[in-house]
């Protein structure tokens, strides 16, 4: 019978790889796509709502992203676009587990395991933003 | 005289008869390769009820009660359930046997547990101390997909090497001296093997190993060459794994072509976004009682050695950084 490391060689040499050319353009136009319809709320917002600032009408922007992200999760459809980055995947990556653990109770359940997958990215954005706050504020008490 | 032969295979003398079979399976399944051979198709994996996991327990119940439907049976003409499952605590199979006023011997072994099930089956009915056993084991996609990966509706990319896991129940009435049923003649009982696969979306990889293994032990100890079968089919190596399998066998100048095969690589067609085929405790069950029964009984197949394989993670053990430990047990069925 064939060793462990003959096999982890034979393993590593044959497994099937990710064609990477392939899903590279395939990210590259389900990604551009996302962000052509964020530029289109974006322009709708600028034209419809005059009196908001720049910032405020991206805020915005962002928000309906979110919205629409968690929407199409409830609704199903947004494993179908298998999409994981941020804004709109983030949002289904809190509203799936919800889903997900509905049936274990609102408290045990949503509440709890609504984090299971964004908890990370949240835990280490708060870590992070506080370090470069510390670094911030020591930088201006000493230079 | 002692049943054993060589180091790992027991055979059964006495006539256990594989009598009759119930399958039930969903609705990816039910577009597959032997759609034309399971009993009854769901059309919704819910199945009317509140969550995956009480649709799989309602699967197992029913597949073990559609076997006895078959034969006119009631529960108490049962002297044993026997069966597992790939939830936590087997709560598919235990949680279905409070159902029915059976004594019940519940099983884990992951993938392989259809495997396992027959094996500790025949070889206590052997022993005389039972006449008529039903075997029985399941998986659903939606409750294996949230107690080892994700939630279902999350946006992830399946990996080239993936599975998908069958929803499905299988269940084999196992009777005495029947007649001109299949029969199971002898029972090799796998070692856990563990080749150092870390990839949990490799199973088929970490799995083939423990496949050849037990497959290598089983033809050494009854003394025979790969062609002494029709077919020697193992549970849920998937097509890469199958691949491996078949690499082992040759390197040891095992004759392959023809022969060697896999429930999980069959089960759905090449149409099916189902990516190397398919896997969990319902694969080698409903292709065993669906198909292979079957052929069996038209006389298409006459020797088969079935090998149903399990991968023993767990989503802590990956999470922890170990290797997936593996085992298969072969049962070769004869008619």
């Amino acid at each position: 019978m064939i060793d462990k490391t003959a096999y982890s060689e034979y393993v590593n040499k044959t497994v099937p790889k990710t064609q990477e050319l392939k899903t590279l353009l395939t990210a590259f136009i389900t990604g551009g796509i996302i962000c052509m319809i964020g530029e289109g709320i974006l322009d709708l917002y600028t034209a419809t709502l005059p009196m908001l600032a720049q910032e405020e009408i991206a805020t915005l922007t962002t928000i309906t992203l979110i919205f629409i992200g968690g929407f199409l999760t409830a609704l199903g459809l947004y494993d179908k676009l298998g999409t994981i980055i941020p804004i709109t995947g983030f949002a289904n990556s809190i509203v799936s587990p919800a889903i997900e653990f509905n049936r274990e109770g609102v408290f045990q359940g949503v509440m709890s395991k609504m984090f299971d997958i964004a908890g990370p990215v949240i835990v280490s954005g708060v870590t992070l933003s506080a370090i470069v706050g510390i670094i911030f504020y020591l930088i201006e008490v000493f230079a | 005289m002692s049943k054993k032969r060589g180091s790992q295979t027991y055979v059964i003398d006495s006539d256990i008869c594989i009598k009759n079979t119930y399958t039930i399976v969903g609705p990816e399944e039910a577009q597959g390769s032997f759609k034309d051979y399971y009993d009854y198709l769901l059309e919704d994996d819910l199945w009317e009820c509140k969550s995956y996991e009480k649709a799989e327990i309602k699967l197992h119940k029913e597949v073990i009660d559609g076997v006895l439907k078959k034969e006119y049976l009631t529960h108490n003409n049962i002297d044993c359930i026997f069966g597992g499952d790939l939830l936590n605590q087997i709560i598919s199979s235990s949680f279905s046997a409070r159902e029915f006023e059976v004594p019940f011997l519940g099983l884990y072994g992951a993938c392989s547990t259809f495997g396992e099930s027959l094996a500790v089956a025949s070889m206590i009915m052997d022993g005389d101390n039972m006449q008529r056993t039903v075997c029985a084991t399941s998986s659903h996609f939606g409750t294996a997909e949230r107690q080892y990966r994700f939630p279902l509706e999350l946006g992830t990319q399946p990996t080239p090497t993936s599975q998908w896991t069958i929803t499905g129940a299988g269940a084999v009435l196992l009777e005495k001296n029947s007649g001109n049923f299949p029969k199971i003649k002898s029972v090799t009982i796998g070692k856990v093997v563990d080749y150092g696969i870390i990839d949990a979306a490799n199973m088929g990889a970490a799995m083939a190993p423990a496949a050849y293994d037990t497959i290598s032990t089983h033809l050494k100890d009854m003394n025979r060459t790969p062609d002494y079968y029709d077919l020697i089919i193992t549970g849920d190596l998937g097509k890469y794994g199958l691949d491996l399998l078949k690499h082992f066998a040759e390197v040891d100048g095992l004759v392959t072509d023809n022969i060697f095969d896999d429930c999980g690589a069959r089960v759905y067609t090449s149409k099916q976004n189902c990516g190397q085929g398919g896997s969990g405790a319902g694969c080698s069950a409903i292709v065993y009682s669906a198909y292979l029964h079957k052929e069996l009984l038209a006389g298409k197949l006459h020797k088969i050695l079935l090998v149903p394989t399990g991968a023993l993670l767990s989503r802590l053990s990956t999470m922890q950084g170990e290797s997936i430990p593996s085992i298969a047990h072969a049962i070769d069925i004869e008619i």
